[in-house]
């Protein structure tokens, strides 16, 4: 049995089901499944411009299996270009993680159950905060 | 109030530590006398499955907030339904003494 695949964290899914390529003659061509935790990938170091290390550590996979699945990324986006194939978003082995917040002012990151109401940082009591995915 | 700081040891001078299923030691804090008491990690050395120990564990102290250093998917999801505010410190060089000092 192969060892069992770690899931990927991703903080925000994609916006999207797919993109398709237009103006082009071809027939329809098989699309090209880029997977949420590629998707991720490519927003972390090339949105966000994140390092590796940083990137991977976001996503709780090790900084190797990251670049993996960024070059991964990176080649099924090119493949989709260079051959006018349509890319479709799919969800692969990704956990979708959309409660964390994070504190401006410490750094810590915390989530709030649906008991409290109050959004202050549970460390510094700082009223700084966002949700991860929206930053 | 009651919170729970993954410990590496047994006193309030030890060092936080950033697992929590793989906690040495749990310090469970009562916010209102400011007591601690410190509750050994029996499932530390499980082969799988510890977060989700550890966070049963959680649940009978009855804890409603968790500092460590990470939680993994399966904790996460436990401590959701619980309704249990998980706060990750991404830093080591703290002692549950200066974790405690910062969050009064």
């Amino acid at each position: 049995m192969p060892r069992r695949k770690r899931m990927r964290k991703v903080v925000a899914p994609p916006g999207f089901k797919g993109y398709r390529p237009y103006g082009n003659r071809v027939r329809r061509k098989k699309q090209v499944d880029l997977l949420y935790e590629e998707y991720e990938a490519i927003k972390l170091t090339d949105y966000d411009l994140m390092n590796h290390q940083e990137a991977s550590e976001l996503m709780g996979v090790s900084r190797a299996t990251f670049a993996r699945v960024y070059e991964s990324a990176r080649r099924k986006i090119a493949s989709a270009l260079v051959e006018t194939r349509e890319i479709r978003s799919v969800f692969g082995n990704a956990w979708l993680d959309k409660s964390w917040y994070v504190c401006n002012a410490c750094h810590s990151r915390f989530t709030i159950p649906a008991t409290l109401i109050h959004q202050t940082c549970p460390i510094c009591k700082s009223k700084q905060t966002n949700l991860i995915s929206d930053t | 109030m009651k919170t729970i700081i993954s410990s590496t040891g047994n006193d309030i001078k030890s060092q936080f530590d950033l697992r929590f299923g793989r906690a040495g030691w749990f310090c469970l804090l009562d916010e209102e006398t400011g007591k601690t008491r410190f509750i050994k990690n029996a499932h530390q050395d499980e082969p799988h499955g510890a977060g989700t120990r550890a966070s049963e564990t959680v649940i009978e102290l009855g804890a409603t907030k968790i500092i460590s250093g990470d939680f993994g998917p399966k904790a996460k999801e436990l401590l959701d339904k619980f309704n249990i505010q998980m706060v990750i410190i991404p830093d080591d060089s703290h002692t549950i003494a200066d974790i405690i000092h910062k969050i009064k």
